[in-house]
This record gives structure tokens, sequence and C-alpha cells, in this order.
């Protein structure tokens, strides 16, 4: 598989399941995200390693054996571990369905919200909470049918955050209906009997044409490649996207094959769009790794005297807002 | 005084003047309403500027309507005094909006024609005043000017009054603007004829008092600012546009931000999470965009998280009427959300009011975690007062850490976020704050927050989430009660209590002040607070008086919503009517009038 990752080092192929990806002599420094993402080397010594038992909770997944679901929730505290990121400054914001079922899993701050509006809830929370590492997540229908025109305005408005799509190309909470990742003619399901017959959304595609400025493709039975597509993302000044492939057992067995399907994305990652373009709308929807990576601006409207403003940051507030009364009277 | 003249004043029920300046689009008619308006302030005066426009972006007729004097102004009044009209485009759709009669004078300009049937058939005495003609005398001259002067000197107004005002309005435009504004003014004071005067020249008033200059929208912008609001998610609608502009260029002065979303389902979602942030925020929007937030002010209620939407209410429903208030989202400010999901609904009672009922709305909204919608409405919004400031003594900022994080039970045992307490507030933490992390959940949960379908846990969270807005105190703000008494006849006669909501309040406490000449027991209860409704302390304000509920919308709204509660006396009354118009004192005395001489015909 090819490295996917521009800030790991390379050949870290060997990396199975069981153990997390490790920081070798020849990784490039990386430049930590804000003070707050990684604890100084002083900080570091006097706290036990975290590990990725640290990042779960004690609840039970609702979700059917074999799902590919396990894998990314693997994969996600794998790569939080790694990062060594205090569970206290993660949130991890979701909408509606089975992937989105991910926060009660995990032991950092979690908010499972509505069907298709986690970006937005994690949009208010970076820009309330910019110090914190926010990461959302969820399925196809989430984000690319009902939360699609939030999808579209997150990728353009780059903001620095992650979005995870477990994507199962079908509803499964509801009981098997095609979702916009769904093939035309699949016809399993009762409310499409004659199959959808509507084409099907291009994740990257539209990420890329969005402006979104990382996008990677997973898969959640490559949990090791996915660790280091997650620790890219993370990293990833900006809006990250991560497309992960991830079948769906009960209503979806045909997945069964994508173990054989998926290989390495031979070209990426592209810096420039048109690069980018053609390197999409040429793979056949099962290339993994980082397809688009490009540093730009990032959006940041940040709320500065935030929940822990110190009592200069609320005098200094104070004034400002008596200086904001006198204007209003003549 | 003429005659004429005498019948002027004969018809004014106050010391108040209604005046109105209109115009096609370009005319200048709003500029010179906002000169009027700044005079006012500057003569010592309250005024209300209200403003009238077609749907066009930009061309379309507009109105400025100003009513002011030397008390504070509640409402739109009944009828207009004095009209300055600067052509007569489309002036039909403004006749209804101002209301003319024998007693009114119209200022018209010959050179823009015959004035328009419904002027001629008011009776209205009609001057001619060349506006234009003077305006292009001078140069760089503008009609509205003129105008401005001329409505001034009748008005009542100070010549410096008005000078000054002008300085100050258009001081952006360049010198040569002013002066030949003020060329203008000087020959629109001289134009008006003495013998016409509606008032007496007031003196100036040095230094004037300290008042708000401000609309509704911006004391909505100030009110969350006061309590603390530091995120503010944005999209545009008519007619709360204003107060996210408002707060936009302000919000960094503070240390917070906004962010437009890219829709309403957005902003809502985006404010949920600056709150599960331990960042109080807030949105505003208007009827449609009420709806598109429902779910989303739905899952902050579920999941206790503490949100402000202020509701700028316009005809509805559907697209409606945009750019005119109506109170008709009280039944989806109350009713619009999904399931057993009890919240805040406020409501401000005039423009100063917005701030202070925004910022309670915040404190409420972070003291109880739950969601607060507010009710404002175009009238309020997008109208702009003189008026006296609300202290800022009255509010104080929302997030006290200590009410977040709420009792800490078994500190030392497992942090549950939705714990069952005795006042149904559970502690709430935020992130960053290591060992009290928890999901906040849509699906119902556990006191931990675990999802659970379980009998017993929908019922503790249900009864937790609904105990909390009923066992608090809310305090005396509830309602503004006021008793207009001449103080003779304390005890005489039935009481007449008239109930309305939010900015029904201005036609109502003026209504009440004419109804107090013939009746001595006058009271009236503007609701601000909603829903949890303050019953038992509502129907003990109304006592065994008769009751008549004021509101402007077709399906009496809250009269229905009243009954459902079971707060209102046998024999209570409605007088609901929709938008555009503003609801007028006459109507409510009218309808008060009949109400208790149907009470005398009954004991004859």
């Amino acid at each position: 598989m090819t490295e996917t990752s521009t800030t790991r080092a390379p050949g870290d192929h060997t990396v199975g399941a069981a153990s997390p990806p490790r920081r070798t002599g020849s990784t490039p420094a990386r430049q930590p995200p804000s003070a707050e993402h990684a604890p100084s080397a002083q900080h570091r010594a006097v706290i036990p390693s975290l590990r990725a038992q640290t990042y779960k909770s004690h609840i039970k997944p609702i979700w059917c054996p074999g799902c590919g679901h396990f894998g990314v929730l693997a994969a996600l505290t794998k790569t939080l571990a790694y990062l060594e990121l205090p569970p206290e400054r993660i949130a991890v914001v979701s909408g509606i369905g089975c992937s989105s079922r991910l926060p009660a899993y995990l032991s950092v701050h979690g908010f499972h919200g509505l069907h298709g509006r986690a970006l937005p809830l994690a949009a208010g929370l970076k820009a309330a909470r910019p110090e914190l590492t926010v990461i959302a997540a969820g399925g196809d229908g989430d984000g690319f049918s009902i939360g699609g025109n939030h999808f579209l305005h997150a990728c353009r408005r780059n903001q620095d955050f992650t979005y995870i799509v477990m994507d199962n190309e079908v509803y499964g909470m509801t009981k098997g209906q095609a979702s916009p990742t769904t093939q035309p003619d699949w016809h399993r399901s009762k409310l499409t009997p004659h199959g959808t017959g509507v084409r099907r959304f291009q994740p990257a595609a539209i990420a890329l044409a969005a402006g979104a400025s990382f996008i990677a493709r997973g898969f959640a039975g490559d949990p090791a490649g996915l660790t280091r597509l997650l620790a890219a993302a993370i990293e990833h000044p900006g809006f990250a996207f991560v497309h992960v492939l991830s079948p769906c057992r009960t209503f979806r067995a045909e997945h069964h094959a994508w173990k054989q399907l998926v290989h390495p994305c031979e070209r990426g990652p592209a810096e420039d769009i048109a690069r980018a373009a053609e390197l999409i709308q040429r793979d056949d929807g099962m290339a993994l790794g980082i397809l688009f990576e490009q540093q730009i601006p990032v959006y940041a409207p940040a709320v500065t005297t935030a929940a822990e403003q110190g009592q200069s940051d609320a005098a200094a507030s104070a004034a400002a807002l008596a200086a904001l009364e006198a204007e209003l009277c003549r | 005084m003429t005659d004429a003249n005498e019948r002027a004043a004969a018809a004014r029920t106050d010391a108040s003047l209604s005046v109105a300046v209109t115009g096609a689009g370009g005319s200048g008619a709003v500029t010179a309403g906002l000169i009027l308006l700044e005079a006012v302030a500057a003569a010592g005066l309250y005024g209300l500027l209200r403003r009238s426009a077609g749907p066009q972006i930009r061309g379309g007729e507009s109105a400025a309507l100003l009513r002011f004097g030397p008390e504070p102004i509640h409402c739109a009044g009944d009828r207009c005094d004095l009209l300055a009209a600067l052509d007569w485009a489309n002036h039909a759709r403004f006749a209804d909006e101002i209301p003319l009669d024998a007693a009114s004078l119209v200022l018209a300009d010959p050179a823009a024609g015959a004035p328009p049937d419904a002027v001629s058939a008011s009776a209205a005495r009609v001057r001619e005043a060349g506006f234009a003609a003077s305006a292009r005398e001078r140069e760089g001259g503008r009609a509205n000017m003129v105008a401005v002067g001329a409505v001034g000197a009748l008005a009542g107004l100070p010549l410096e009054a008005l000078l000054d005002a002008a300085g100050r309005t258009l001081s952006g435009k360049g010198e040569a603007v002013v002066a030949a504004a003020h060329a203008c003014i000087d020959a629109g004071f001289a134009l008006a004829d003495p013998a016409d005067r509606l008032l007496a020249t007031v003196e100036l008033y040095v230094p004037p008092p300290e008042r708000w200059h401000i609309t509704g929208n911006e004391a909505a912008g100030l009110g969350a600012l006061r309590a603390g609001v530091r995120f503010v998610a944005a999209y545009p609608i008519t007619p709360a546009s204003e107060m996210l502009e408002w707060l936009a260029p302000r919000l960094p002065r503070v240390g917070g931000t906004l962010l437009q979303a890219e829709d309403e389902l957005a902003s809502v979602n985006m404010i949920v999470g600056s709150a599960f942030g331990g960042v109080p925020a807030l949105t505003a929007t208007s009827g449609p965009g009420l709806s598109l937030m429902q779910e989303g002010i739905g899952l902050a209620v579920a999941s206790e998280t503490p949100i402000v939407v202020v509701n700028v209410m316009r005809g509805g429903p559907s697209t409606g009427i945009p750019t005119k208030a109506e109170q008709s989202d009280l039944n989806a400010a109350l009713y619009g959300l999904h399931g057993d999901a009890p919240h805040l609904v406020l409501a401000a009672l005039d423009i100063a009011d917005c701030a202070h009922t925004v910022a309670w709305a915040v404190r409420l909204a972070w003291r109880l975690q739950t969601a607060a919608i507010v009710l404002s409405d175009q009238s309020l919004g997008q109208s702009r007062a003189v008026c006296d400031p609300v202290s800022q003594a009255l509010t104080r900022p929302a997030r006290d850490a200590t009410e977040l994080r709420g009792p800490l039970l078994n500190s030392d045992a497992v942090y549950r976020r939705y714990a069952i307490t005795a006042d149904g507030v559970s502690p709430m933490s935020v992130p960053g704050e290591a060992g009290r992390a928890y999901t906040a959940d849509g699906l119902e949960h556990d006191t931990e927050g675990a999802p659970s379908s379980r009998a017993a846990d929908h019922a503790a969270q249900l009864d937790k989430r609904g105990r909390k807005l009923t066992v608090f105190d809310f305090g005396p703000d509830w309602a503004e009660i006021l008793d207009h008494e001449d103080g003779t006849e304390a005890d005489a006669g039935p009481c007449l209590c008239i109930v309305t909501f939010g900015a029904g309040r201005g036609a109502v406490v003026e209504a009440a002040e004419r109804l107090r000449r013939d009746h001595p027991r006058v009271r009236t209860i503007a609701l601000r607070l909603l829903a949890p409704l303050q019953r038992t302390a509502l129907m003990a304000a109304m006592r065994d008086a008769r009751v008549l509920v004021v509101e402007q919308n077709h399906g009496a709204q809250l009269f229905h919503y009243l009954h459902a509660e079971q707060a209102l006396p046998a024999g209570a009354r409605s007088l609901a009517r929709p938008g555009p118009l503003p609801l007028r004192p006459a109507e409510i005395v009218a309808a008060a009038t009949a109400l208790l001489a149907e009470d005398r015909h009954d004991r004859d």
C-alpha cells in the first residue's frame, strides 16, 4: 500500500490493528496545530502515555457483527492516542445513523445531534472553542443526502476540523434503503424495488469542487492505513474530509468483496486541483490514500474570550461593551 | 390659532404629533425621517420612527412615519397630523398606514400634480409647498431637505435642532451635502406658513437628556452582548437581518464572533455547538427560518443545551408579508416542537425592552439549560426610537460557572450529566474539563447520557426537563402590569383588564390611558414570559376583572393559548386583528368600551 500521509514516515506498512503507528527517528518534525494539541515534552513526561483504550467508553456498540464501523472506531482511538491528544481537549460530533453512534463509544466530549447536521454543530463548536480538536462523523445518508448542503459549505468554509464519513452505501438504521452512494440498479430495498435509477453521489469529486483542502479515502478493513489517514487529517490545518469505505454486512453483503477491490491511490496526493480532479474522476472509487491536499488559509472565526477567559479579557470585554453602549446614546 | 388649528389640536389625544414624509424611491423620504428624529432628540423629546417601503430592493416608494412628543411614545397612534408628500408615487400603498382626516394637514408639492383621491376624500387641509422648486434654487438642493424644514417648522421643532440633526445624519456625505441640506432646511422652515403651525416651537434642550437612539433589532443585539453572548450564527432574513448586521462588527470588539451559515438549519445547529462548548450563543430569524429551526430547538431541549433564537415576526404564513409586522408566530413558538419539549418563550414589549428581554432570555436559557425563543416583530425590530435606556444594571452575564456546573453530585463517583435533581437542573460540564466528558444526545438517555429507550429513563428525563421550568422562580419580569387609575375611585366600578403580549403593549397602554378618563380602574398586563405561563400570577393579576385579550394576528393565538391553560375568567373577550397595519389605540378603546357597555346592559 502506498504511503498516504505527508506527515508520516514512509514504509510503515507493518503496523497492524493491534499496534498503533509509532513515530520513528526519520519522521519529519510534526507541527502541532496549537499548543493545546501537543503536550510539551515536559508535560508528556509526567503523564502516562495515552493508549487507544483511554479513548473508549464502556458503552457496547449497537453495530452488527462484522460492521465496518468497528474498524473506524479502532482506527480513531489509535489515532487519538498516537497524536497524544488529551481526551478532554477532543470533541466528536455526529448526526444520526449507525455510524453516528460513534461519540457514545468514545470517552471524549461528544454530541450526537440531528440527522444531517453534524457539520454545522461542529462548525459552531470549533468557532466557539478554537483550541479544541473537533471531529465530525457520520454516514453517507447523513452527510451526503440530508446533510448535503452542509457538506458543500463545510468544504468551502475550510474551518480547521475533520469530517469522517463512514460510507456503507445504505441506510442501515432504517433497515436498508438506498443512499446517495448506492448503485442506481441496486434493488434490494422495498422503497426502491427497481433501483433508484439515480446516479451515485461522488463524495471526493464533490468535495474537491466545493473547495475542500484535504480529501482522503480509507477502508475500514485497513485500520492501520486508516489510522495514518486520520492522523494526517486531524493535523491538516483546515477542513479535512476522510471518506471511509465501511462495509455493511447486514444489508450489503456484497461489500465482502471490498477487501479485494480496494487498492492504493497510485499517484496521490495531488496538490494541484486540476490534477486532483483528473485523479478522482479516473479512479474507480476504491483507491485509498490522500487524494488531495492543499494548504490554503483556514477560516477561523473565533471567540477569543472563550470559556476559560482570564480576568483581563473579561475586563477588556466589559470596557468594550461600555464603549459600545455609549454609541447608542446621543 | 386658527379654527383649523384648534380642530387639529382637538383631534390629538395627547401632546404627541404624528408626521409622515412620503416619496418615490430616491426621493429621500426616509433620510428626512431620520433627520427629523434626530431633531426630536435634540429638542429633548421622545420619538418613534417607523418606515414603510415597497418590496423593491432599490427605487421603490417609501414613507417615514414619525410620532414624537414630551412623553415616551408607545405606538403608532391612530392618525396622521401632518403629511409632507414629495410626490404621489404609489401613494395608494401607504394610504392605510397614513390615516388622514379633516384635522390633518397635507403639504403637497404642486410640481407632483394633484393629490390622489384618497387624500381628497379624507377632507384633510392641503397646502401647496414647492419643495422641488425651492430645492432647485439652491446648489445641490434636495426637495426632501426643504420638506424637513417645512415639517420641522409646523411641528414646532427648533431650526437649530433641524440643522444640527442634518449635520449629524449627513456627516458622512461631505461638507457640500451638509451645506446644501442646511440651505434647503432654512428655506423650508421659512416656506411654512406660521399660521399653520400645529405646535408652538419647543426650546432646544441643551444638553439633550441621555436617551437611546435605537431600533429594536439593535436593542436585541445589545441585550445579547450584555448577557454574554459571544457567538452568533446568522442567515439573512427580513426583518431580522439588521440585528445580525448590527452584531457582526460589534461581537469582535467584545471577544466574540459571528458566522454566516448556509441556512437556518445550520445556524441553529451552530449555536447548539457553541453552547455545548460553553460559549453563550444566539441566532435571529423570522417565521420561515423559525420553522426550519424547530428541529434544532428541540435538540437543544432534549440535550439540555442553552440556546436563544430571536424571532422577529412578520406577516405569515409562508413567505407572507416580509416587511410588515404581525404577532402570528406565537403558536409556532409555543407548539412548534415535536415531542414533549418544554422550553422558554418570551416576547419583547417595546423597542428598548428588546435589550432587556433578550438578555433575560439568555440568562434563563443558561440557568435552566434549555432553548429560549424570543419573539420580537418588524414594528419593533425595524423602527427607531428615541427612548429611555434600559439600565445595564438589569442585566448580568449569563454564563456563571457555578450555575453551569450545577450541584456536584457524588463528585467522586461517575459524572452524571443528566442527574435527577430536585430543581431539575443537572451539572453541565464543557469540553476541557477532564473527567466530566459526556455525549450530549437528542436520543433519550439515562442520567449519564447513554442512549436509553427504557420507560423509566424516559419518564425521569421528561419529568426533570419539565420540572426545571415549573419550579423555577421567574420573579416579577414575567409581565409588565400597569394600573391606569386616577386615584379618586380606587374601589369603584368594574375593573377592566387588557392582556396582551410583546409589541401589542404599546397600543394597549395608550388605549388604557384614554379609557382611564371614563373608567376609573383599568389594568394592563403585557406578557413578557409566555412559556412557561405564569398562570397563578396572571390569574391573580386579573382578579375578577373583565378581560380583553389583544393581539395582532388573525387566529387569536394568545386568547386560545390562555384559554387552553385555563387562565382566563369566563366572559373574557378577544380583539385579534392581523397585520400589516399596526394595532391602533382607538380600536382597543372601542372594543373595551363595547365590552364594558355589554356589562352595563347585562346589569340593567
